[in-house]
């Protein structure tokens, strides 16, 4: 049978080629709609229906380990930045936080807990970062920001060990917001602790004192206001992997 | 025993091809909505007026799509393999099968497709001769595939701006390629449009080709055209 192909076939060939088909044709849209139904109907992972929660792992492992997974962010001038940056969600920041009395703490993994302040954060080198910052929702806008990497960190604080651990979570100084970062990301040279935005410090609603900037990830990765940093082989909490994101949301 | 000529005009494969595409396309717009309402800034006009919002409030309420942004990435993310390895294996067919041939626009496809247009629009009466698909048809399915091959594109570069940065770079950045991936989504909706209503248009035969694989000429042609030993009677 080749297309355009003519030849005479019986009327009653015809009407049975035709019943056929459509029966099949009739076969494959209730499996489609099935499909769709048994789709549905499967347990919901975090907020995600299971078949697709899987889905996830496996685009993070392909992009994970692409080649290319290391890249940094595309680079932009001063001038490129926007003035006005656009403040998109505040869980974790509450109220009447007060800067002054804030310290990082550092689990470390024997459980010693280091704890610094934002001067001693601010004598390491510092970093600036002029990058393309995507939301997940969408939109995106090139930001400047500034602050100390955080593969110098590791290193001048002695964590070389404790970041060999897969993940690193970030937790608010309330607890309302936390993230889980693969090491990988975590160690990309252009993530830093970052202090300063725009040649300022950072604003309240942007995170003071200190906040993550993560140019490989969607902006629900870039945790506000760091208040604890740790090291784990476990999947840390994430807040919007619990409400169905990919626990990856890489770029 | 009665008889009647058949022309084949869809192989097994394209048919295939066709059909699994139909239940894909439309889950990675469906989930695309979702996605895009948290971010759903596009619009037609100019300064402060707008002539079209993409899209109002009450198309949103009506299909219940705000505050569904994962459950669309996750369905997107999923989804997304199946659709472009269905792209990927009908392009490829093309090729090797040599079916291609039928499909691109050739030399007079452009000239010929207004006398389609026309004949369709009922302005003008007459046909040009075509084999599998005329000058119109040639157009709009190639064209239709260069959509699928664009939004494959713009999908991967806003889907992985940094590590494909040099994709999305060359095709005009993050938002740029956003609004190529939104307005081919539209496109694809209007070519939907317009091939139902033209499926309809051209009726039973037309249709059953996409599933049984041929088109059963019309009596009279058969009759007329017949060297074979049937009777006219028995044709009817």
């Amino acid at each position: 049978m080749k297309t355009l192909e003519e030849k005479f076939i019986s009327t009653k060939s015809i009407r049975r080629s035709t019943w056929i088909s459509f029966i099949l044709f009739g076969i494959f849209i209730m499996g489609c709609i099935g499909s769709w139904i048994w789709l549905k109907s499967q347990p919901l992972v975090d907020g995600t229906l299971s078949p697709l929660r899987k889905m996830l792992s496996f685009n993070e492992f392909v992009f994970g380990n692409l080649q290319g997974s290391q890249k940094k962010a595309t680079v932009y001038t001063s001038k490129e930045a926007v003035t006005q940056v656009r403040v998109n969600g505040d869980a974790g920041l509450g109220d009447n936080f007060d800067t002054s009395t804030w310290k990082l703490q550092i689990i470390k993994s024997n459980l010693d807990t280091l704890y610094l302040g934002i001067d001693e954060i601010r004598l390491l080198p510092p970093t600036e970062i002029i990058f393309d910052f995507k939301c997940i929702e969408g939109w995106n806008q090139v930001t400047r920001w500034r602050g100390v990497r955080f593969s110098d960190f590791i290193q001048k604080y002695g964590l070389l060990k404790e970041s060999e651990l897969y993940y690193t979570g970030l937790v608010t100084p309330d607890k309302e917001y936390y993230v889980g970062i693969d090491r990988k990301s975590m160690l990309n040279p252009q993530t830093i602790l970052c202090y300063e935005m725009n040649g300022a410090p950072l604003p309240m609603n942007q995170g003071a004192p200190l906040r993550l900037i993560i140019p490989v990830k969607y902006g629900i990765k870039h945790l506000k206001r760091i208040g604890t940093i740790f090291f784990s082989n476990e999947k840390p909490k994430d807040y919007w992997f619990e409400r169905g994101y990919d626990y990856y949301s890489g770029l | 025993m009665p008889s009647q000529k058949i022309f084949y005009k869809h192989t097994r494969a394209i048919r295939w091809f066709h059909w699994i595409n139909f239940p894909l396309l439309a889950i990675m717009i469906w989930s695309g909505l979702l996605i895009y309402w948290a971010n759903d800034v596009y619009r037609l006009g100019w300064n402060d007026t707008t002539l079209l919002k993409f899209f109002p409030d009450s198309f949103n309420q009506a299909l219940d799509i705000p505050f569904r942004l994962a459950e669309g990435m996750s369905l997107h993310f999923a989804f997304m393999w199946l659709f472009i390895l269905n792209g990927i294996a009908y392009v490829l067919y093309l090729i090797f099968s040599k079916e291609w041939k039928y499909l691109l626009p050739n030399k007079s496809s452009f000239g010929e497709s207004w006398r389609v247009i026309l004949h369709d629009l009922h302005i003008r009466r007459g046909l040009p001769p075509q084999k599998k698909y005329n000058a119109a048809q040639r157009i709009a399915y190639s064209l239709v595939i260069v959509m699928g091959i664009g939004s494959f594109l713009t999908g991967l570069a806003i889907y992985k701006p940094v590590q494909l940065s040099w994709l999305c770079n060359i095709m005009g950045g993050y938002a740029f390629c956003r609004i190529l991936h939104f307005t081919l989504t539209i496109l694809f909706c209007l070519f939907f449009l317009v091939h139902i209503i033209q499926v309809i248009l051209a009726g039973w035969n037309n249709f059953a080709a996409m599933i049984r694989g041929f088109e059963v000429k019309p009596i009279e042609e058969t009759s007329s055209n017949q060297t074979l030993s049937e009777t006219p009677e028995e044709n009817l």
